[in-house]
């Protein structure tokens, strides 16, 4: 479904990516792992669109996507919820998803869409009239996702959505990142919750600095000493 | 017949009040639709684009050639003085300004600058800085209401604009495209990741807030028949006050700011005098921003379109 091939980003004179590459098969849950300032979150939004890339070649569903800017792939079903959840604050819950909704325009099928994240997340239909300002920081992660979500998305891109949320939300939130996998949308996941990341996902990569230096089913990282010591805390 | 005649000799005061309040009202419905467009316009790029007095001298010359050189009706040469001017902003934010969306602020407020002595020269070279008078179009009789004459032009203007800004609150408040302004507006980044092309949107900004200055050009010419190529400087200073005496970057907060402007204005030329009109205008300016330094509805941090 997304294939990344030898990624090379700069920001400014910092050499951000050095050669990134991994693959996203449709239906997987895949998740890259890492600490701070790996590449991680520069990996997504290179992907998405929102940052240039120097080298390197992305494959969206067989077909390039490298240098196709940001909002002219939503339509096309990859959809990235950023980092920091990036809710409209001085805009309604209601608002919210009705711009997730943007490129479509069979009317219908997106209320079917409301309805099913509603149901999703039975508590932003309670504050549906809200400003999504005034939300808690767990809420609007949930916002964020549920806005993604009236895309009609068929690759996910998910940056960091366990950041600053409690730890029962956060199971709360993986939970239902889980669900949305199960209705056929594929995801790729960025978390520095490397232990709740790879708990979900079918396969996963870790990067530092730059580099992938390491890649695997889920269950294998999470057992490999390496990936033990540096992200999962013994 | 002498205006104040018909009002009873013990009301002349407060009829001359109450006339200049109505002459306010008008004055400051025209700095309202001006002030729209800086506070569009720095809601959605942060950018104070100092060209705009300038589009609303060329609505008022687009009006005047429509309605003397080709004698089109009134409603067709509004139309298309709200539609060259709209065409001309999303030109020069295109040419002038999308270039220098990563550059310092700096440097785009100079190019602002740069455009409407540009624009103001232009005009100067094809229309001649000599003063035209607009055509008057509607009848200058005014109406009388319990004392208080209203005139007809007075009425026209206030009443276009404010069609104009319920239409412009129906647009940002219900429609799509204005949805798409305000996300623009509060998160960029995010709003390219819901699949809204952002140039579109802040070209679309520029457009409109372009046609309200065109229809001001035209009001004024309404009322005030006198049009010249630098016509758009003071006005083009006062409504940029009004948009941040109303808080910049807020919708409503440039319609109010507009009527205070055009209040104050009034009301000091019956009540003190015309040389103080202008002074104290601008210390109005300067007293709410040491009370409120975001503008009367600015709200710190949160901005809107």
């Amino acid at each position: 479904m997304l294939e990344i091939k030898n990624l090379h980003v700069y920001y400014g004179q910092i050499h951000a990516l050095k050669g990134v590459s991994f693959v996203v098969r449709k239906g997987e849950i895949v998740t890259l792992i890492g600490g701070n300032g790996a590449g991680k979150t520069t990996t997504l939004k290179t992907i998405s669109g929102l940052i240039p890339l120097k080298e390197g070649e992305i494959l969206y569903q067989g077909e390039s996507i490298t240098g196709v800017k940001a909002h002219d792939l939503v339509s096309q079903g990859l959809v990235q919820v950023p980092e920091g959840r990036h809710v409209f604050p001085s805009m309604s819950v209601q608002e919210n998803l009705d711009l997730g909704a943007y490129t479509r325009k069979d009317k219908k099928a997106v209320k079917e869409d409301l309805d099913k994240v509603f149901h999703l997340f039975p508590r932003l239909k309670e504050r549906r009239q809200q400003l999504a300002g005034t939300l808690s920081g767990g809420e609007q992660q949930m916002l964020a996702m549920a806005r993604a979500l009236m895309s009609s998305p068929k690759l996910l891109l998910l940056d960091e959505p366990s950041m600053g949320l409690a730890p029962l939300l956060v199971r709360e939130i993986f939970n239902i990142v889980t669900e949305i996998n199960s209705t056929g949308v594929t995801i790729l996941l960025v978390e520095q919750n490397a232990n709740m990341a790879l708990s979900i996902a079918n396969r996963g990569y870790v990067i530092e600095t730059g580099r992938v230096v390491l890649e695997g089913e889920a269950a294998s990282l999470a057992a490999n000493e390496a990936v033990k010591k540096a992200y999962l805390g013994g | 017949m002498a205006p104040l005649c018909l009002i009873k000799k013990e009301g002349v005061e407060m009829g001359l009040f109450i006339q200049q309040i109505v002459n306010g009202i008008a004055l400051g419905s025209i700095y309202a639709l001006i002030a729209l467009g800086y506070t569009m316009v720095y809601g959605i790029i942060r950018l104070i684009n100092f060209a705009h007095g300038d589009i609303y001298m060329l609505g008022a010359f687009v009006g005047y050639f429509a309605l003397t050189t080709y004698k089109l009706p009134f409603g067709v040469s509004l139309a298309l003085a709200m539609l060259i001017p709209a065409l001309l902003g999303m030109l020069i934010e295109r040419v002038a300004y999308r270039p220098l969306r990563k550059a310092p602020s700096i440097a785009v407020l100079i190019t602002a600058i740069g455009v409407s002595l540009l624009i103001e020269n232009l005009a100067m070279l094809w229309f001649s800085p000599d003063p035209r008078p607009f055509p008057q179009i509607f009848p200058l009789r005014p109406l009388e209401l319990s004392g208080i004459r209203v005139s007809i032009p007075q009425v026209i203007v206030f009443i276009t604009a404010v069609i104009l800004m319920m239409a412009l609150n129906f647009l940002v408040q219900k429609t799509k495209v204005g949805k798409a302004m305000r996300a623009v507006s509060q998160d960029k980044e995010a709003a390219s990741l819901m699949g809204i092309d952002i140039n579109r949107i802040i070209s679309l900004t520029f457009a409109l807030g372009s046609a309200l200055a065109g229809a001001a050009g035209v009001m004024v010419g309404v009322i005030y028949p006198r049009i010249q190529p630098l016509m758009g400087v003071m006005p083009g200073l006062k409504a940029f006050v009004a948009a941040v005496l109303g808080g910049i970057g807020s919708i409503p907060g440039a319609m109010l700011g507009g009527l205070i402007m055009g209040l104050t204005e009034s009301l000091v030329t019956a009540l003190i005098s015309s040389t103080w009109r202008d002074a104290i205008a601008f210390s109005l300016l300067i007293v709410i921003l040491l009370v409120k330094p975001t503008g009367i509805l600015g709200k710190s941090m949160r901005e809107k379109v």
